[in-house]
């Protein structure tokens, strides 16, 4: 890569990756929960300097005057106290009792989770159970317990609240601190002499400290609600001090007849609050680096398609499915992720297309895209066109994707302890497949369910179609898998990977029965992996992606006698074969290139022996060598 | 394979024997701690020492403290809680009476908090930053932030006094009430407004539940089989949601049970709340000690009927 170039990557990574105060200001209503509650504590901070009367100055000519009354505002209370005075000092009051609470809640919190996190065996166990039982509490009722012994007044509140909220810290911070335990950093603080003292302050404080920050921010509030609660009940401030929880709590009785003293310092109590948890969630989301990677997006039925992708025009299709310079991207922020970058290529009826690279070359997003799977956000089609008898799938109502999925059309996945659905047991899944698609009952479906278990050879099936997923070996997990995907004698199986979590011997297995069965149902297979060995057992023709682009296809046994793409050589050599010596075995050296950033010319450039000046400097087509066969190599026709 | 739930449920509660034993040390210490002489605080001020010091024995005030939690601890687990001097009953007796009334107000607000909560994540989660998202956001962060005691002000003024549709205060009318509808609507107020502050919780982590679960390789799956998006939803997502969410409804059950001290004082429902609240301030510790030990009881009972339904509804948890 240039100096140039690489100086471009970085200036639009910086660019494109907000901080998190940028994060913050950008959330609309956690600027308006900081704008509010700045001017709250702007005047509280100044209120000894306004011209109001002493809150405590009681008029008993004046008493209980309505809202906007002359030379008082807000009124005045029972005794004739201006209210607009007293609510400005009782929310002093109550600002200071919470953030004080807070601070005392989030030190030694911090401190028991610091220590239970740092020395984890019996300290964390006594630490630990403790802050279990305190949690074995109703919260409030806890912080009543507390005040019942302390006696009323609002010291002892604050202490009682700030109690009530040390678990959530303890458990906070030692959450974290039991994954930083054991890190480098860690220990290589303690090799180099530090004191335990020493590492908790320098190295494990400063990378809880978000954490703390966040509990604050989230518990502030809570803490500022609950002193006021416990004001109202009269246990917490008692006369002539106030705030607003005490206020509220002496204009309780007059709701009747004068309304606006209980109503305005609750509506404070409100406005105080709600603006702290605005403030609050956006601080926490700024802080969380999911939400910045976009990672709790929510992917929605299917996948987006760029509208051009929707109504491109079709040639003459080939095949029964036929891929038509496919893009398919992950756009996160600014940067977009091309993955998928333009392969074309058909499958006939009956035919197995094996699609073959290393994880991370886009086979399986390829495989996804065809029937929308690929999550959205962050995948879009850009453009292309999937075409199924005559019909992009790419533009299709929902409707009539939901039909093609799982019934022309059926996936078997890689993993199938995660594919497979927890809680629901195997036959109930397999019937669902079948029932999504075709009227019958829940009994004929069940009957069906066994049958199909018993042709992907589950020994005693009508038993085992009652058990969950987990109950089941690897093996025999992905024949369910294998049976929910035949579950509506589709046209074509997409397999991707089927194989590549199993033991050896069953993944033989597995293939076996995959292959025999597809044939006795006459489908056509597409089956994605990285394995050119299962290509070679299985496949009629192949098709080798890297970086998101095709760059060799054709017939099985031509591609494995005479690979014409450097790449194809790599991957045929990475397979053991029993008839060589063991040190034939090599693998690919280096990375794939990122799909965020990949070069203008030939992508495996980078990694390939034969590389000259001519491969990076335009990008080089696929051409066909014969009618069957197809490179993407300046030096392919060499090899013929 | 199928598993058995009663041994489960059977060593579970074995299991809150120690948790039950510790609230009782906790209850018991914590109010051991209080400055003063008990003694002095019941027969007041104008005692004799002589008094004092026969009263003492007689409490067994002058025996080593753990010697004294073993007494006190024989004499709960028999149901004496002791005598409340002020009201001059069994502790025992009061708790009774109250805890119908605040589990009424508690189990009915849990259930509208469960159901609200559990629909607005839902909702939220599926149209993730659409209006509907924000709105029921910000409505449950309105929640949230809301003291109790106000809304419970608020709705009384509007409701009770502005409308007169429902009843204000207490629990049955006191002329001619008494029965179920009546019950109701005296329910209505104190209920939601409980239920309103409860559901933020619960919604919140519906939502991110379901966001969570809406990106597992089995959502995917479902979508694969052909399954239409209400089903992926309400079926498959909500189920794996829910297994994580119950824990938290159990947890709610204790933040219902602590709220209920302040609607009960504002709508004056004749729960252990208000007794609660009364009994702190005429210092009468017995009283507070039984009334804590029975709503935290009650607590951990909550907690442990939510794991049992966590383990009903997940076949990977073992028995």
């Amino acid at each position: 890569m240039t100096t140039a170039t690489a100086n471009a990557t970085q200036l639009k990574k910086r660019s494109g990756r907000a901080g998190p105060l940028a994060l913050l200001l950008r959330n609309h209503l956690a600027g308006f929960g900081l704008v509010v509650l700045g001017l709250v504590v702007l005047t509280v901070l100044v209120t000894p300097w306004l011209p109001l009367p002493d809150p405590n100055a009681t008029a008993l000519s004046d008493r209980l005057l309505p809202v906007f009354s002359d030379g008082h505002f807000l009124g005045t209370d029972q005794l004739g106290r201006d209210l607009l005075s007293r609510i400005l000092w009782g929310t002093r009051v109550s600002l200071a009792v919470g953030i004080t609470a807070t601070l005392v809640a989030a030190t030694f919190g911090s401190v028991i989770g610091l220590l239970a996190g740092y020395f984890a065996g019996r300290v964390d166990g006594v630490l630990m159970r403790g802050i279990d039982m305190l949690m074995a509490f109703p919260y409030i009722l806890l912080a009543l317990a507390i005040v019942a012994v302390l006696g009323p007044g609002l010291l002892n509140a604050l202490y009682a609240i700030a109690i009530v909220n040390i678990p959530f810290f303890a458990r906070n911070v030692r959450g974290v601190v039991v994954t930083l335990r054991n890190r480098e950093f860690v220990d290589a603080a303690r090799l180099s002499g530090k004191g335990n003292t020493l590492i908790l302050l320098t190295e494990v404080l400063p990378n809880v400290l978000p954490v703390i920050v966040i509990t604050m921010s989230t518990t502030v509030g809570w803490m500022i609600l609950e002193t006021a609660g416990l004001s109202f009940l009269g246990l917490g401030a008692q006369p002539p001090q106030a705030d607003l929880g005490s206020i509220l709590g002496e204009g309780r009785r007059l709701i009747i007849n004068a309304p606006h003293v209980a109503t305005i310092p609750g509506l404070v109590i409100f406005v105080l609050v709600m603006s702290i948890n605005l403030l609050g969630d956006g601080v926490r989301d700024a802080l969380d680096p999911r939400l910045k990677a976009g990672a709790l997006l929510r992917p929605a039925a299917r996948t987006q398609v760029a509208n051009e992708a929707k109504t491109a025009a079709r040639g003459e299709q080939r095949g029964l499915l036929e891929v038509k310079d496919l893009h398919t991207e992950f756009r996160i922020g600014q940067d977009i992720h091309r993955a998928v970058n333009g392969p074309t290529f058909h499958i006939e009826p009956g035919e197995c297309l094996g699609i073959i690279g290393e994880s991370g070359s886009g086979k399986s997003v390829t495989a996804m895209s065809l029937l929308g799977l690929v999550a959205s956000p962050p995948g879009v089609i850009a453009s292309g066109q999937v075409n199924y008898r005559n019909e992009n799938i790419l533009g299709v109502s929902d409707d009539r994707l939901r039909h093609l999925r799982g019934g022309e059309l059926a996936y078997i996945f890689q993993d199938p302890l995660s594919t497979l659905h927890p809680l629901f047991t195997v036959g109930d899944q397999l019937v669902e497949a079948m029932r999504a698609h075709h009227p019958y009952s829940y009994r004929e479906a069940w009957d069906k369910a066994v049958t199909l278990l018993e042709n992907v050879r589950i020994p005693n099936a009508r038993e085992r179609a009652k058990v969950y997923p987990h109950q089941l070996s690897g093996g025999m997990r992905q024949r369910v898998s294998i049976a929910m995907a035949l579950a509506n004698e589709p046209q074509l199986l997409i397999a991707d990977e089927p194989t590549t979590a199993l033991d050896v011997t069953v993944q033989a297995q597995i293939l076996k029965l995959l292959n025999q069965l597809r044939r006795e149902q006459d489908a056509s297979l597409m089956f994605i992996t990285h394995d050119f060995g299962v290509v070679a057992d299985i496949c009629d023709r192949v098709a080798v992606m890297y970086a998101g682009e095709l760059v060799e296809v054709g017939p099985v046994a031509e591609v494995l006698a005479n690979p014409a793409h450097p790449y194809t050589q790599r991957l045929i050599a990475c397979v053991p074969d029993v008839n060589r010596k063991q040190g034939n075995l090599t693998e690919i050296p280096g990375l794939p290139p990122k799909v965020s950033d990949l070069p203008v010319g030939c992508k495996f450039a980078d990694r390939c022996d034969r590389a000259v000046e001519r491969c990076r400097q335009a990008p080089i087509d696929l051409e066909p060598l014969t009618d069957q066969r197809q490179a993407r190599c300046i030096f392919a026709r060499e090899v013929l | 394979m199928e598993r058995q739930i009663w041994p489960y449920i059977g060593r579970r509660l074995v299991m809150t024997i120690p948790v039950l034993f510790g609230l009782t040390v906790i209850v018991f210490f914590i109010m051991a701690l209080i400055p003063g002489d008990p003694a002095t605080a019941i027969l007041g001020s104008y005692a004799t020492p002589e008094n004092v010091a026969q009263l003492n024995a007689q409490l067994g005030l002058d025996k080593p403290l753990v010697q004294q939690y073993l007494t006190w601890l024989g004499n709960v687990v028999q149901g004496d809680f002791g005598r409340s001097y002020n009201q001059n009953r069994e502790v025992i007796e009061i708790v009774g009476e109250r805890f119908g009334a605040t589990l009424i107000l508690a189990g009915t607000a849990l259930v509208l908090c469960s159901i609200f909560g559990l629909l607005v994540g839902i909702i939220s989660a599926v149209y993730q930053y659409g209006w509907a998202d924000k709105i029921l956001t910000l409505i449950v962060l309105i929640g949230i932030s809301t003291p109790a005691f106000w809304l419970g002000l608020l709705m009384i003024m509007l409701f009770a006094v502005q409308l007169r549709w429902l009843p204000a205060s207490g629990m049955f009318a006191v002329y001619g009430g008494g029965d179920l509808p009546d019950l109701i609507l005296h329910l209505i107020l104190p209920a939601s407004t409980l239920a309103f502050i409860a559901t933020g919780v619960i919604a919140r982590l519906t939502r991110a539940s379901m966001l969570e679960v809406l990106r597992q390789d089995y959502i995917r799956t479902a979508r694969a089989k052909g399954l239409n998006e209400r089903r992926v939803i309400y079926r498959h997502a909500f189920k794996a949601a829910l297994v994580s969410i119950v824990p938290v409804i159990g947890i709610q059950a204790g933040f219902v049970l602590g709220g209920a001290v302040y609607i009960e004082t504002v709508f004056q429902w004749p729960g252990i709340g208000s007794m609660l609240v009364n009994a702190i301030s005429t210092r009468d510790l017995l009283l507070v000690q039984g009334g804590v030990l029975v709503v935290a009881a009650a607590y951990v009972f909550f907690n442990l009927v939510a794991d049992v339904v966590q383990v009903m509804l997940d076949p990977r948890v073992s028995t």
